[in-house]
């Protein structure tokens, strides 16, 4: 919108002039008028009205005088038209009148428990009160009460005597989430948000419901009761879970953290973000790492002093020199994986380093180096709201990058989207952006791929899962040059593509730089102050190499840092490895299995401590800073600095700016890139009866290690279930409701099963909830044959 | 004036409700002649007749036809409001027992002239009995081939679903009616888009009440000119007036719009014995109340809406001297209360605090103060709610307190039950009690 | 009381009242009728066949469901019995049937004879005005009743003797008219006389008083 001034008289095409409040203003034709007043300054009063839901003009709160109309009209629900006269509360007895009596009528039935209230302190309802509504209350009969609060799940709560009825939390439910398990209930004065008997709002989204509520009437279980606005400090935060790089807020007190809201960015994530982003920060206060600890010679481990442990530390990376591998969790901030992959190089001399603690290959890494990594903003969010076409790979959008998932629905919903998934079978989540599933075998992408019309210029989201079967990228990226599509990788964590771009890889040196060129090696070496020399030429070994020669003997030392076992592509292996080195340091914000078995134990600062970056799936750098300041905790690159400096190091890297500087002087690699991958792939696995392909993959809520210690948000994980098709349980005298085994040579899950339409021959179960623990259970991936059969407990 | 049976003509045929008896009379006739017309024709010559929509509003109906865009590829719907539900409203009903064929014929005429294959009529949940009669109907116009495949060997194929509500007043305003229609709870849509636009399944779609759409054969059949020779110049032809209450002989009387509310009552019998009129509403709860002072007025859409009221549904309902308007009033907003969505914020709450307010002046507890709220409160909610629903509730307290404010000041000290004893305005005969 | 459960021939049934209309989930009002008269109220379990059928949540079935007011989330008696306590029929008499019928049966608004045969309803305008008061027993219509009428209903009711409805048909049980609401013919729309005086008032009046319509070109 543009306030008309003197030069700017014209109306082109698209806008049209009106006047509100006296006021000559020009917007583009289909404005509302409540946006258009409050892009001059003038906010209408409103509470059903949200810019990204539909109008309702419900709470009649918004009204209106515009001149020809007998009666105010809500300005939530009308574009300005060219020529027309609006009047506001700010010059129109009939508009104020009526805002008025609205105000009366959302009062009289409203508790006004403000000072008990959650909401109390930023409640709309409660400021507009102040500004439309009378001191004294002229109703003077019974109030509606209701029996409060009730559960609409283990995380949502709803006092409904405060509800106003403006349902923008079941409109939200509807158009955005595709979650409607909360609607509006009964009739009349009796009319109340609610949930069917046994369904509660089980929807990943349903925080925001909370966040939009204009009053006290949803809250969590996890925030309620617990802080008033007021005392409150907010900072901008990134979100640490997923690649989709949501703002946030994050709200603390006296140094802890109390909540989290979805902060707007409308490049990113819109006005929303998932309810893990939301919910699971509980983490940052269990079992946290404060001290130093480093294990003596009598095998205990003991709190030590940061100079001694990182002396220590030092000494053993000494000892094992030139046999140090790195293994990085995909949880860490650029900062600090820029740090590790440096210190891999200059202190360690070493390019066995590798971010990828989940399934991996070399396939990947070359498919990461060749078309990832300095890759840029390739797809954006904008262009999935934009795309016609967009290819699913090996990628649940809903369950392993939520925002994408509403992107996508958005993008459906208008109609113009169509989503085709090479999946297993159609999701409910698939289901709500109007997906077509080409039901394929793990293990049979790259053939369903080649196999299938895809429309050129599509965009191809291909999800981590697709390292687990060989061809698979290689699939991927020929059928995109092919199609003229655009590609994009969407890892599940936060820290992934940032580990990419800043070379936390075997073969790839920061910014996409192949560590086998040489002419890439002097340009880091340049910025290091070292020789191209210094680097290591050859490439590294990945992560189950390291894994391999621990187990041999030919590495010695493990530098472990944000990384959770259980989120390790074989569990099991990466114990082992452990247990056959000599030395272990790890850096990690709690304790755990790795860190009370380490030789120094080095605790670092979680996202909430420390400045830093995310790179999200777009390529998009996401920079947040430090919002709790008083635990002095240390980022893993000031820990990785002062063990360089032990080491007689002039490793730089001290301060985040400093950090910042030196990153930002590598710029675009222009030389030879990484050769794409060419791997054939070996199609899917054949089975008999008894056994079965397997799929998994991680959904949204469960068990991971950054959801530690938040019961209410682990209460909405999805049900536990096994699928399979009809003509596969039947082969396997399976019946829905039955339990089933599953199982390998490692270990067995025993979970409940549904039949759903499906692909034959494959066996679904979820990655890591409850018993359904793929990793540790089986150690299996995507792909592998299991076998499955009757089970009981 | 006179009355004018036209609809209710064949009602004393003991099988009025039947094809065999419908045809008897003429039935099915003004259906052949529409089809060999095109669909302009006949929409033109209802918007000749001048025919006036009977659910309340009055709108034009031959207008609202041609509202209906042609040749837009799209399905259209005609959709038949039969959710009678407006206290004091009991014409539709009666109608679809006696004479469910002239709605059937309607359908298939108002269908073919917006170009829809697809009727529905929406019939309030709670009369089977009628129900069953316009199934039946439907069913049998099937077998005649007046509705289905290629009807009349026309070409013109028409579907129609006889359709239940469950109980809810708002759904006889249309969006709601369509929103129900859909599956969904009967809340009102947000207009513009009109329906006539995106109605149903979001397609053309046009709401006509039962009777309005009862009346379009008779037209057809004897064209504009002759509708036009009953009533008045803006409100011409025929209605079903349903007279209740404290009269001799409450009943259906069809009459010229335009026939004064005297004459009417002249033909029910005069009030009961012994009794006076004290006040009456002409077309149902939400129109504003007269007094025995406006008896003359003709019954046409202008005549009253002069008189500061409305026509409403043309059935009125008629107090006598021993009825609490305090408690007649207090009733009518416990059902508007009942029967508010709970959509929008002035009739959710409005109708609840009004009724509160209400029920304590019926009990004769009421403050002299609050009855300057209760009008404060009417016009919050007037004009600013949602939809005409919340209009209404809105009407009958300024209604009576134009006329009657001392009775509401003397229930400050006197209950309803007090001062009009309820004894004395029931009707039951001494022996049924 | 038990509920009966709903069948795979309710679900069959209830599939082609989807099938009837051009978008299935118009047919959510009738299949909610329909599985009322399986049951005698809207249960939980019915609400969740009807998602089933229709692919929705049970919560937007539920939001459906509790919005109107025949949809009854209480297992209903044997007979329903709603007194029209809307202004007129109040006034007329209705308060006064009400307050009879509460008395008789021992029971309030929306509550059941222990006995499970009568649920009571203070209900709404009836549009019978012309015969009020009304009374309506499984929503057959009882008209122009009176204390007298009304007690002999409640005992004809309690005995299982035969009961005609003024305007509908003989009286059985509220789930009989739940099938006709879900749009299933019973073929008994004759089984009741064709109209009352009050319908006929006007053409009495006419034809006493030898009034008629203007003769049109269309009369033969």
């Amino acid at each position: 919108m543009t306030l008309t001034s003197d030069n700017k008289q014209t109306n082109t095409e698209n806008s049209i002039t009106a006047t509100i409040d006296g006021i000559q203003v020009q917007v583009p034709k289909g404005t509302l008028i409540i946006r258009a007043a409050e892009r001059m300054g003038t906010f209408v009063p409103r509470f059903c009205d949200h810019p990204a839901l539909a109008p309702v003009a419900a709470c009649r709160m918004c009204l209106v005088e515009i001149e020809g109309m007998p009666k105010p009209q809500p300005s939530c629900a009308i574009a300005l038209t060219e020529g027309m006269n609006v009047k506001t509360q700010m010059t129109s007895t009939v508009a104020q009148e009526a805002q008025a009596g609205v105000m009366e009528f959302l009062l009289i039935n409203h508790p006004l428990d403000c000072p008990v209230c959650d909401k109390g302190g930023e409640c709309p309802l409660q400021n507009q009160a102040m500004t439309a509504g009378r001191a004294e209350s002229r109703f003077d009969i019974e109030k509606r009460t209701f029996p409060k609060p009730i559960e609409l799940s283990t995380e949502i709560l709803l006092d409904r005597e405060r509800c106003v009825e403006c349902a923008r939390c079941t409109r939200f439910s509807e158009e955005i989430a595709g979650d409607p398990f909360i609607e509006l209930l009964e009739r009349g004065a009796k009319q109340q948000v609610g949930i069917a008997t046994d369904e509660p709002f089980n929807s990943y989204f349903s925080g925001n419901t909370v966040q939009i509520c204009p009053v006290g009437a949803l809250t969590s279980s996890s925030y309620r009761f617990r802080a008033r606005p007021f005392d409150l400090v907010s900072v901008p935060t990134t979100c640490e879970h997923c690649a989709a790089g949501c703002s946030l807020r994050t709200d603390y007190r006296r140094e802890t953290v109390m909540r989290r809201l979805a902060w707007e960015d409308p490049a990113v994530n819109e006005d929303w973000n998932c309810d893990k982003g939301r919910f699971a920060f509980a983490y940052l206060k269990e079992n946290r790492l404060t001290q130093p600890k480093v294990r003596t010679k009598n095998g205990n481990q003991v709190d030590a002093l940061w100079p001694d442990a990182i002396d220590f530390a030092a000494k053993g990376i000494l000892q094992a020199k030139g046999k140090v591998g790195v293994l990085l969790g995909g949880r860490l901030t650029m900062e600090d994986a820029y740090a590790y992959s440096k210190f891999a190089r200059l202190a360690l001399a070493t390019n066995d380093i590798d971010f990828r603690n989940r399934v991996n290959s070399e396939e990947e890494q070359d498919f990461l180096g060749s078309v990832v990594a300095g890759s840029g903003g390739s797809v954006t969010y904008a262009d999935l709201e934009k795309a016609q076409n967009v290819v699913l790979v090996n990628f649940e959008p809903e369950e392993e990058s939520p925002i994408i998932f509403l992107r996508l629905r958005k993008a459906a919903q208008k109609g113009n989207l169509k989503v085709t998934a090479i999946a297993p079978y159609l999701t409910r989540s698939l289901e709500k952006i109007n997906a077509e599933v080409v039901a394929t075998k793990p293990g049979d992408e790259a053939k369903v791929l080649r196999g299938l019309k895809i429309a050129q210029e599509s965009i191809i989201l291909v999800g981590e899962r697709a390292a687990a079967t060989p061809g698979t990228l290689s699939a991927v990226i020929e059928i995109a040059e092919k199609t003229n599509s655009k590609l994009s990788w969407i890892p599940r964590r936060a820290g992934e593509r940032g580990a990419v771009e800043i070379g936390a890889l075997p073969n790839l040196l920061p910014g996409g730089r192949p560590v086998t060129e040489v002419s890439a090696r002097n340009d880091v070496a340049a910025i290091w102050g070292v020789n191209g020399s210094d680097i290591p030429n050859k490439p590294g070994r990945n992560h189950s190499e390291i894994i391999q020669a621990a187990l041999s003997g030919e590495i010695k030392a493990l530098v472990i840092a944000g990384l959770d076992v259980m989120d390790a592509p074989d569990p099991q292996a990466l114990g082992q490895a452990i247990n056959a080195v000599d030395f272990v340091i790890t850096l990690g914000i709690q304790e755990n299995s790795l860190t009370r078995y380490a030789n120094v134990s080095l605790p670092v600062a979680p996202v909430t401590e420390k400045s830093g970056t995310f790179i999200n799936w777009e390529g998009r750098p996401r920079p947040f800073g430090r919002a709790i300041t008083s635990t002095n905790a240390l980022t893993d690159a000031r820990v990785l600095a002062m063990m360089a400096e032990s080491l007689g190091l002039d490793f730089g890297l001290q301060t985040i700016e400093e950090l910042r500087q030196e990153l930002s002087s590598f710029g675009s690699w222009n030389g030879k890139k990484l050769d794409k991958p060419s791997v054939a792939s070996i199609g899917a696995a054949n089975v008999s009866v008894g056994s079965a392909i397997l799929s998994t993959w991680n959904l949204l809520l469960d068990d991971g290690a950054l959801q530690k210690g938040e019961e209410h948000l682990a209460g909405t994980q999805r049900p536990v279930v096994a699928h399979l098709s009809a003509k596969t349980a039947a082969e396997n005298n399976l019946e829905s409701g039955d339990k089933v085994t599953i199982s390998n040579s490692r270990g067995s899950i025993i979970i409940k099963l549904e039949i759903i339409e499906m692909v034959n021959d494959v066996v679904w179960i979820p990655s890591n909830n409850h018993d359904s623990k793929v990793k540790s259970k089986l150690g299996a991936k995507e792909g592998d044959v299991v076998t499955i059969q009757k089970g009981s407990f | 004036m006179a009355l004018t049976p036209v609809l209710t003509a064949h009602w004393d045929d003991p099988n009025s409700f039947e094809i065999t008896s419908y045809k008897k009379h003429g039935g099915y006739v003004a259906l052949k002649n529409s089809l060999k017309m095109t669909p302009d024709e006949v929409i033109g010559i209802v918007k000749d007749s001048g025919l006036r929509g009977r659910g309340g509003a009055g709108f034009p109906t031959g207008m609202k036809w041609s509202f209906v865009p042609q040749n837009d590829g799209k399905a259209h719907y005609l959709v038949v409001n039969a959710d009678e539900s407006e206290p004091g409203a009991c014409k539709d009903i009666p109608l679809m027992l006696a004479n469910p064929h002239s709605l059937v014929e309607g359908i298939a005429i108002g269908s073919y002239a917006i170009r829809a294959n697809h009727a529905f009529i929406y019939i309030r949940g709670e009369v089977p009995h009628a129900i069953r009669r316009v199934m039946n109907a439907v069913e049998q116009a099937y077998a005649d081939g007046f509705l289905g495949k290629n009807i009349q060997g026309s070409g013109f194929n028409l579907d129609v679903v006889v359709h239940a509500g469950a109980g809810a007043y708002i759904c006889g305003e249309e969006t709601a009616l369509l929103d129900s229609l859909e599956g969904r709870r009967g809340q009102p849509r947000l207009k513009p888009p009109f329906p006539a636009v995106a109605g149903l399944y979001a397609s053309p779609t046009v709401v006509n009440n039962a009777e309005t759409l009862a009346s379009v054969p008779s037209i057809i059949l004897n064209g504009a000119d002759w509708f036009k020779s009953m009533g008045t110049e803006k409100s011409p032809g025929f209605k079903l007036f349903a007279v209740s209450g404290h009269v001799k002989r409450p009943g259906i009387y069809e009459a010229a719009l335009g026939t004064p509310m005297s004459e009417l009552l002249d033909y029910a019998g005069g009030m009961r014995k012994g009794s006076k009129l004290k006040f009456w509403i002409p077309g149902g709860s939400s129109v504003p109340m007269l007094t025995p002072d406006h008896i003359d007025i003709p019954m046409s859409y202008e005549d009253l809406s002069a008189a500061g009221t409305m026509l409403g549904t043309g059935t009125p309902m008629m107090f006598d001297h021993t009825t609490s308007v305090v408690k007649a009033v207090t009733r009518w907003l416990e059902f508007y209360k009942h029967e508010s969505c709970g959509k929008c914020t002035p009739c959710r709450e409005g109708t609840y605090w009004i009724t509160g307010v209400l029920e304590k002046f019926e009990h004769g507890k009421g403050k002299e103060e609050e009855l300057e709220v209760i009008n404060d409160v009417c016009g919050q909610i007037a004009g600013r709610s949602f939809c005409a629903l919340g209009d209404a509730a809105a009407t009958p307290f300024p209604g009576a307190m134009k006329y009657f404010a001392e009775e509401f000041r003397q229930a400050t000290k006197t209950s309803a039950d007090a001062s009009f004893p309820p004894s004395a305005t029931t009707i039951f005969e001494k022996a049924s009690v | 009381m038990s509920i009966k459960t709903i069948t795979e021939e309710d679900i069959k049934t209830l599939e082609t009242l989807a099938a009837k209309y051009p978008v299935r989930r118009s047919a959510l009002l009738p299949m909610l009728h329909y599985v009322q008269s399986i049951q005698g109220m809207v249960s939980p379990a019915g609400i969740q066949v009807c998602a089933r059928v229709l692919d929705l949540t049970p919560a937007e079935v539920a939001a459906v469901a509790t919005f109107y007011t025949m949809f009854k989330r209480f297992p209903m008696g044997k007979h329903h019995i709603g007194v029209c306590t809307n202004t007129l029929c109040a006034l007329l008499g209705g308060d006064e049937l009400w307050k009879q019928l509460t008395d008789i049966l021992g029971i309030g608004h929306d509550e059941t004879t222990a006995d499970g045969l009568f649920t009571l309803e203070r209900i709404e305008c009836q549009a019978a005005c012309t015969v009020a008061p009304v009374v309506t027993v499984n929503w057959e219509f009882m008209d122009s009743m009176n204390p007298k009428a009304v007690r002999e209903l409640i005992e004809k009711l309690k005995m299982g003797a035969p009961v005609q409805s003024t305007r509908g048909v003989q009286i059985t049980s509220i789930a009989e008219s739940g099938k006709v609401l879900a749009g299933i013919n019973d073929g008994k729309y004759a089984e009741s006389p064709l109209a009352d005086d009050s319908m006929l008032a006007g053409l009495r009046v006419a034809k006493e008083r030898k009034m008629s319509a203007p003769t049109g070109k269309g009369a033969k």
